[in-house]
């Protein structure tokens, strides 16, 4: 019976196990809307664009499990996209050393909020919401308001080609290959040293610290990851659909709460890589779902709102429990 | 209590979360961001008489040398402008324009400030002040306000970023004495001495859907891309294209906001091929046509009769697939208007009091003619900027 009850905790309980649940039952319900959308082509073009929000999602991970937010990954992915067209500017020799200018730009980009956020001790939230504006702003002066120049041809294998003709699945997409190898590296770094210091940071720096940690260094390079995954989401995107003024507008948004959906806490210290990438997948279903079931565009952002809160609220509810067990003397 | 605390983090979190999203997508409305928010649903922006009327403009022949179209007008009013006429030349003419958030108004603004050094050397123009508002109403007010407070402008040019809230600023700058000129963005004042703008919104989206109706067979299935609701100058595109589909045999499959994004937009056209065959894609304007193209490239599926707009990447893209594609135009030469018009109002020539510029779209006829003129520009330029006869051509629009 207990036993019975804690599998039922774990998948509906709000932590980890929901967000597979989640999953389920949102394909369940486009599978019974739409049958052919489970085929390998519509199945491989769905993964092939939720790439980049999943590979986001684990950059975001590590920072949110370590107990900050970076929200300037949205502009970053935009600036990228755009200084990526802006050097290349349609010349295919270009392409690999404005992909090494693009990942020295995200890590540079990391480093700086974490170390305004550790060292200057700014509130991340403050520290990454000044990034984003300070690279929406810079991007608008250096490009003069709108992107200029246009992408090579080999820029855009990753996002928008794949290896072809590969038996069942078809097009099997360069995007699903690198989201596999960003996955496994990210679940490989939360089994090191790294990963267990990261949660301990999260849980209570404080304790972290006096036991030894480097609770600074950890963070910031959270933040790294956060730029390096906002990188490699921004080659992606820019590769998928080429580039436009609006690549990336609202993307911390959405990877925020797909980071929340996946069971991670706000405030550090508790919630898997493997599903926060996992609550990426769910927004992106969430959205095709939206658009098999025809939805009107304009009700679709309170949906997806009203379901954020409603996700969070379920967490919420499920960790406030034991705290008030503890409270009630027995 | 750590719970307490979370749970505090998280819903200060959420809120900012939810605040910055709001700001973000507020700084970056595309193209034409006009009167406050309306729902979908093309009814509610649809005039009748306006819709009739913009149809009709597009067959009248302009007045003027079809060479210099920035010039031309349809069915001017003339007023007389004696009262402005400002002795010895050298004026101050200033600018308040709303943004220069999208490539179309990045192109629009060079050709603008190309045809300044024109006038300034003629020594009709001597300074040009110019402030950017960057789609922010309570700047641009401000802005106005700041040009009328220093008393030093001899003629005042606004493109607004609103309707309704700038319309006071407006309604002060001309109170102010000096000539206003609006252009592009429309107020709800005619004090302006002349209001420039190509013929509009409806003309625009029925090009695109007649050409739609014309192309394809009964039957055949239409996808709506729209950037967002609530703008009027797009949701007039649709409401006419509404209009049209209404009256013939094509099937809309759907009209769906995508923000201006390439991304959102090649993901929306990938979701609807994946549920059946598209035959045609209507857009409310071209960024990102590319991308909706590339959906089909990469679906293996043939290309549909396109609507883009004459920004460059969709027709060159037109021109490599040679597929049945049209144009339809927001005329960019626009830009060059308001400045010819500051000088000739400053010299006391009449102006038309609506100066409604010609608007055609491009079509396959003419798209090798106009993707000639256009070969040194980026793919982000806007065919018809009507910028080749200034003296900074090409290089000004290169390299920007």
């Amino acid at each position: 019976m207990q036993r019975a009850r804690s599998a039922a905790a774990a998948l509906l309980g709000g932590g980890t196990g929901t967000v597979f649940a989640l999953l389920a039952v949102i394909f369940a319900i486009v599978f019974a809307v739409n049958p052919g959308f489970f085929q390998a082509a519509s199945l491989m073009a769905f993964l092939k664009q939720a790439a980049p929000l999943v590979i986001l999602a684990a950059g975001q991970y590590f920072v949110i499990v370590s107990g900050n937010f970076d929200l300037s990954v949205g502009a970053l992915v935009g600036a990228q996209v755009v200084i990526a067209a802006r050097l290349i500017d349609g010349e295919e020799a270009r392409t690999v050393p404005v992909i090494g200018v693009m990942l020295l730009f995200g890590i540079a980009v990391g480093l700086v909020n974490g170390l305004v956020t550790t060292v200057l001790k700014v509130q991340s939230f403050i520290t990454t919401l000044g990034m984003l504006l300070v690279l929406y702003g810079a991007i608008r002066l250096w490009t003069g308001g709108a992107p200029t120049g246009s992408l090579s041809e080999s820029f855009r294998v990753p996002g928008r080609m794949g290896i072809e003709n590969v038996p069942l699945l078809g097009q099997v997409p360069w995007a699903l290959l690198i989201m596999i190898a960003c996955g496994a590296a990210a679940i490989w770094l939360m089994r090191t040293r790294f990963g267990r210091v990261l949660i301990a940071t999260g849980d209570n720096d404080l304790a972290a610290e006096l036991s030894g940690a480097r609770v600074d260094t950890v963070r910031t390079a959270a933040f790294v990851l956060s730029g390096l995954s906002a990188t490699i989401a921004g080659i992606l995107i820019g590769g998928f659909a080429g580039v436009s003024a609006q690549v990336g507008e609202g993307m911390e948004f959405t990877v925020i709460t797909a980071v929340v959906l996946g069971g991670v806490v706000l405030g550090g210290g508790q919630g898997l890589v493997v599903a926060a990438m996992a609550g990426a997948l769910t927004i992106e279903a969430l959205f095709t779902l939206f658009n098999q079931l025809a939805l009107p565009a304009s009700l679709r952002p309170s949906v997806q709102g009203a379901i954020i809160i409603a996700a969070v609220a379920y967490a919420a509810r499920r960790r406030m429990r034991p705290a008030g067990q503890t409270a009630t003397p027995s | 209590m750590n719970t307490t605390r979370l749970a505090v983090a998280s819903a200060a979190a959420l809120g900012l979360l939810l605040a910055t999203a709001c700001t973000t997508d507020e700084i970056d409305d595309p193209d034409t961001q006009e009167t406050a928010a309306g729902e979908e649903g093309g009814d509610d922006w649809f005039v009748q008489a306006d819709y009739e009327r913009q149809l009709e403009q597009r067959e009248i022949e302009p007045e003027g040398d079809p060479a210099e179209p920035w010039l031309q007008a349809i069915d001017p009013d003339w007023v007389d402008t004696s009262e402005f006429a400002l002795e010895g030349g050298d004026a101050t003419v200033c600018f308040s324009n709303a943004s220069v958030s999208n490539p179309w108004r990045v192109t629009g603004w060079i050709t603008m400030q190309q045809q300044v050094e024109v006038l300034q050397d003629q020594g009709l123009i001597g300074e040009f002040r110019s402030s950017d508002a960057a789609d922010d109403d309570d700047q641009q007010i401000s802005d106005i306000q700041a040009f009328v407070d220093s008393g030093d402008c001899d003629a005042i040019i606004i493109s607004p970023s609103t309707t309704a809230t700038l319309t006071p600023a407006v309604q002060a700058a001309c109170d102010s004495g000096a000539p206003v000129i609006v252009f592009d963005r429309g107020v709800n004042t005619d004090c302006a001495v002349t209001f420039i703008h190509p013929i509009g919104g409806y003309a625009y989206g029925a090009d695109g859907a007649e050409f739609l109706v014309d192309n394809l067979e009964p039957g055949s299935t239409v996808l709506a891309l729209r950037i967002l609701p609530g703008v009027d100058v797009l949701e007039h595109r649709w409401a006419a294209a509404q209009e049209i589909f209404g009256d013939s045999d094509l099937e809309i499959l759907g009209d769906e906001f995508t923000g201006g994004d390439a991304a959102e937009i090649k993901n929306i056209v990938t979701q609807y091929l994946q549920r059946g065959e598209v035959d045609g894609i209507w857009m409310d304007a071209g960024d990102g046509a590319v991308a909706g193209i590339e959906a089909f490239e990469d679906a293996g599926k043939p290309y549909p009769v396109m609507v883009g707009e004459d920004e460059l990447s969709f027709m060159r893209k037109w021109d490599e697939t040679g597929m049945t594609a049209i144009a339809p135009v927001y005329s960019n030469f626009q830009w060059r208007t308001p400045v010819l018009a500051a000088t000739m109002i400053l010299s006391g020539e009449q102006v038309p009091s609506e100066w409604v510029l010609p608007q055609e779209p491009i079509t396959e006829a003419d798209l090798d003619e106009y993707l000639e003129r256009n070969a040194d520009m980026p793919s982000l330029h806007y065919a018809k900027f009507g910028g080749e006869d200034l003296p900074g051509f090409p290089d000004a629009w290169r390299d920007r």
